[in-house]
């Protein structure tokens, strides 16, 4: 192990030692990626479309959003929309580790930017922010990104070949809501988190009638403005 | 649609993707002051998996049905308990595969 208060890292301390601190978050990683792999088919995409997406789209929760949608014939443009709102909160990611990326040349940024996911910047963030300062520390985000990256491509591929094994009478495109069911729950830490996906449900049911089924965003938006007004309301009473 | 029209979609959902992770990096300066941009968005989650899931369960042929007949509703209803239980994915989604071909057997 690299002590942090140690003043010189050099590229290849770094990367390794993002690669050694990814390794852990892959125990998550893999067992989405298999399960995306899996009801990606059973959503109805072809296995090219569903291995592709991991390199393409490298989103997890917004590769499932986009094949139930795709499976349910939602417009190009609202499936496109959808997933730039599931991954907004990447711009905070992009806006955290900035600061330490600005000397950096275009091609380390767009690189960087690519791998950016959420278990990626975790690790990542917490050398760029605590470690020791080093010319080299952006071959540590490197590390983790291209660790999940890896995992992540093999995990789904790997779902894939499971899942074109398993027939259809097994009704695994059930698994789609059911993998929602439980990223909802873990999501929906606090009041305001429940209120955010009641009332997003309840606007989901009733707004079903809108053209190109834009009830997904109307619905994901009455949800979040929700949440935002319980929370305001939640810090007022005492 | 077409194969060409998944592919340009599955395109456009990358770019859109990487244009948001390229934001600030690429020298991107405004972001809503005071955490309001970050208090909003913990809310995205439990609003778009919520109003993707609800439809899925409880409608069927464009009707809403909660009848005790809609198997998808009693098996999501174990998920959401094993979920709450476990914390788990893999756990959530063996309890709501197992009801509902136990509830499609017994039918």
């Amino acid at each position: 192990m690299h002590r942090p208060d140690l003043p010189v890292h050099g590229p290849m301390d770094e990367f390794l030692a993002g690669v050694r601190a990814e390794v852990p978050l892959l125990l998550g990683v893999v067992p989405f990626g298999l399960i995306y792999g899996v009801l990606g088919l059973a959503a109805g995409l072809p296995g090219w479309a569903v291995v592709l997406m991991s390199s393409v789209v490298f989103g997890g929760s917004s590769q499932v959003v986009f094949a139930q949608l795709w499976g349910a014939a939602v417009p190009p443009a609202v499936i496109t929309a959808t997933v730039g709102v599931v991954n907004a909160r990447h711009a905070l990611y992009s806006a955290s580790v900035a600061p330490f990326l600005r000397q950096l040349s275009w091609r380390w940024k767009i690189l960087l930017a690519y791998l950016l996911t959420d278990e990626a910047y975790a690790m990542a963030i917490v050398r760029m922010r605590d470690g020791a300062p080093s010319a080299h520390r952006h071959f540590f985000l490197l590390g983790t990104g291209l660790t999940l990256w890896t995992g992540w491509q093999l995990s789904s591929l790997g779902g894939v070949l499971i899942g074109a094994a398993i027939p259809a009478s097994w009704s695994l495109d059930f698994s789609i809501p059911l993998t929602f069911i439980a990223l909802l729950v873990m999501a929906a830490r606090g009041r305001s988190e429940v209120i955010a996906a009641l009332v997003a449900a309840a606007a989901a049911l009733a707004l079903q009638g809108m053209p190109h089924k834009l009830w997904i965003i109307a619905a994901a938006a009455a949800g979040m403005a929700a949440g935002w007004i319980a929370r305001g309301l939640n810090r007022r009473t005492p | 649609m077409s194969d060409g029209w998944l592919f340009l979609t599955m395109v456009a959902c990358g770019l859109v993707t990487f244009l948001i992770r390229l934001s600030f990096i690429a020298g991107g300066r405004w972001l809503p002051q005071g955490g309001r941009f970050e208090g909003f968005l913990r809310y995205v989650p439990p609003a778009v998996l919520a109003a993707l899931i609800a439809p899925d369960i409880l409608m069927r042929q464009g009707q809403l049905d909660v009848a005790t007949d809609n198997l998808r509703m009693w098996a999501a209803l174990a998920a959401l308990l094993a979920a709450w239980l476990t914390r788990s994915v893999l756990a959530t989604i063996a309890a709501g595969m197992v009801v509902l071909w136990l509830l499609q057997a017994m039918v």
